[in-house]
């Protein structure tokens, strides 16, 4: 599966995990997110800023 | 050749000294950042002095402390333009003693307006003393934000995030981390942004943007959070009304304990906390920009986007906080590694003064507005400039250089 990473702080989304606190349960795909999904530590980058990680 | 365009969008990098005794000062710090919690016990120390004295005028040291004593002292010890190096970075970051001393603080903050809030209402003073006092936790308050802010960026760190909630519930601020990660970060310097000020905007026109809009952003962005996971705004997962509540207990349990004084005094503290705040926002991005990119979205923050003041002595009371192109560049980085920037707006003396100068508009304006102009390259185009002030901004700065000019 693949995973996602925040080009600042380094944060990684992982649908497996998900986004629990921002309302984004686990299994939630990365398409399903939305654009201006942002990023949920720095929240200086949002979804299309993010750098995929082949897994 | 540069052109004002390639001035602007220049990537400034941090100085890189490491060396000697610039790593010897970097590490002494982890002492000086005691004053985090030495600055809140303050008022604690001016209270006693006062009770020993009968000299309620005691009670307005903590304002003396602020606005006369760190001015002289940022003049008196100057800046600071050392930096860790990339190894130094990874070692004070892996120390949890810098996060104990935020907890340390924590406690004292509370601790302080409880001391304050019993002092004025245990003894006789005059209303004058009273208001000294009041400003003066009210003042603490605003330092109590610093800290807020520095814990509350840790959003994965459980005893960070409720230690921010705590502490910024002593001025009732408690939808502070909310609004400033989520909002003000991805906003700043921008028209939207109510937490970026305008050129041409005093701070007097400033708050009453400010202290609505953040508040309006704040609770907008946790319906949202709480809509996605299923609640209802006003259920107990609310971070707004977490800290809310421990502010209406402590508040209720203090006028119960303390009398009807404390209405006025919580009044003041917790507005004068507000005030230090908006001062602050007031301050970090005055009249700067980010430019839309083709695609519609606002160029990315960067280091040009933030006034910074490297000033020793208010840098080492409030976390680093004046770094802020460091900050808004990467917020998790904890207060110990924020770096100083070279090549970026800066302010000419550390926030306590500036804070004064922008309580005077015409003042301020004297002494910003050309370092804006300048910023901008004379073209008032790439200025965040009030609406009601457009006009003549325009016609009385506006004077794009030239590429050859710039060259």
């Amino acid at each position: 599966m693949t995973k996602y990473e925040c080009p600042d702080c380094g944060y990684v989304y992982d649908e497996t995990k998900g986004a629990q606190h921002e309302g984004y349960p686990a299994g939630t795909k990365w398409q399903d997110l939305p654009e201006d999904f942002p990023c949920p530590d720095c929240f200086v980058r949002e979804k299309p800023d993010f750098i995929s990680l082949e897994s | 050749m540069t052109s004002t365009v390639d001035t602007l969008g220049a990537v400034s990098q941090p100085h890189k000294e490491d060396k000697g005794s610039k790593s010897a000062w970097i590490l002494s710090k982890r002492y000086w950042y005691w004053l985090s919690f030495i600055l809140p016990a303050v008022p604690l120390i001016s209270g006693y002095l006062a009770i020993e004295t009968s000299n309620g005028l005691w009670l307005w040291f903590t304002v003396a402390v602020l606005y006369a004593i760190l001015p002289a002292a940022d003049y008196i010890f100057g800046t600071d333009d050392s930096n860790p190096n990339d190894a130094l970075v990874e070692k004070l970051k892996a120390e949890r003693y810098y996060v104990y001393i935020m907890y340390i603080a924590t406690f004292v903050h509370w601790a302080s307006l409880v001391g304050m809030a019993y002092v004025v209402s245990q003894y006789n003073w005059s209303w004058f003393s009273i208001l000294g006092g009041a400003i003066s936790a009210g003042i603490i308050n605003g330092v109590g934000l610093v800290a807020g802010h520095e814990m509350g960026h840790k959003v994965n760190d459980r005893a960070q995030a409720t230690c921010a909630k705590l502490v910024l519930a002593c001025s009732g601020y408690g939808h502070f981390c909310i609004e400033h990660n989520k909002g003000h970060h991805k906003d700043v310097a921008t028209p939207e942004d109510p937490a970026s000020s305008r050129f041409g905007e005093s701070i007097y026109k400033f708050v009453k943007r400010e202290i609505p809009g953040a508040f309006r952003r704040a609770w907008s962005l946790e319906s949202a959070r709480l809509n996605r996971l299923g609640k209802s705004e006003w259920s107990k997962s609310n971070e707004i009304l977490q800290s809310g509540l421990i502010t209406i207990i402590a508040y209720t349990l203090m006028l119960a304990y303390f009398g009807p004084v404390m209405i006025p005094f919580l009044i003041i503290a917790a507005s004068y906390g507000w005030w230090q705040l908006t001062c602050a926002n007031y301050v970090e991005h005055y009249g700067l920009l980010r430019l839309k990119n083709e695609n519609g979205r606002y160029e990315r923050c960067q280091p040009h986007h933030s006034w910074n003041s490297n000033h020793k002595a208010s840098n080492l009371i409030l976390l680093h906080l004046q770094r802020h192109s460091d900050h808004h560049a990467h917020p998790t980085r904890p207060y110990q590694v924020l770096r100083d920037y070279q090549d970026v707006p800066s302010l000419p003396s550390g926030y306590p003064l500036m804070f004064l100068l922008a309580m005077i508009p015409p003042a301020w304006y004297a002494v910003m507005n050309s370092k804006v102009i300048e910023w901008a390259g004379g073209d008032m185009n790439k200025v965040n400039i009030d609406p009601d002030a457009k006009q003549a901004a325009f016609d009385l700065y506006h004077h794009p250089r030239s590429v050859d000019e710039a060259a």
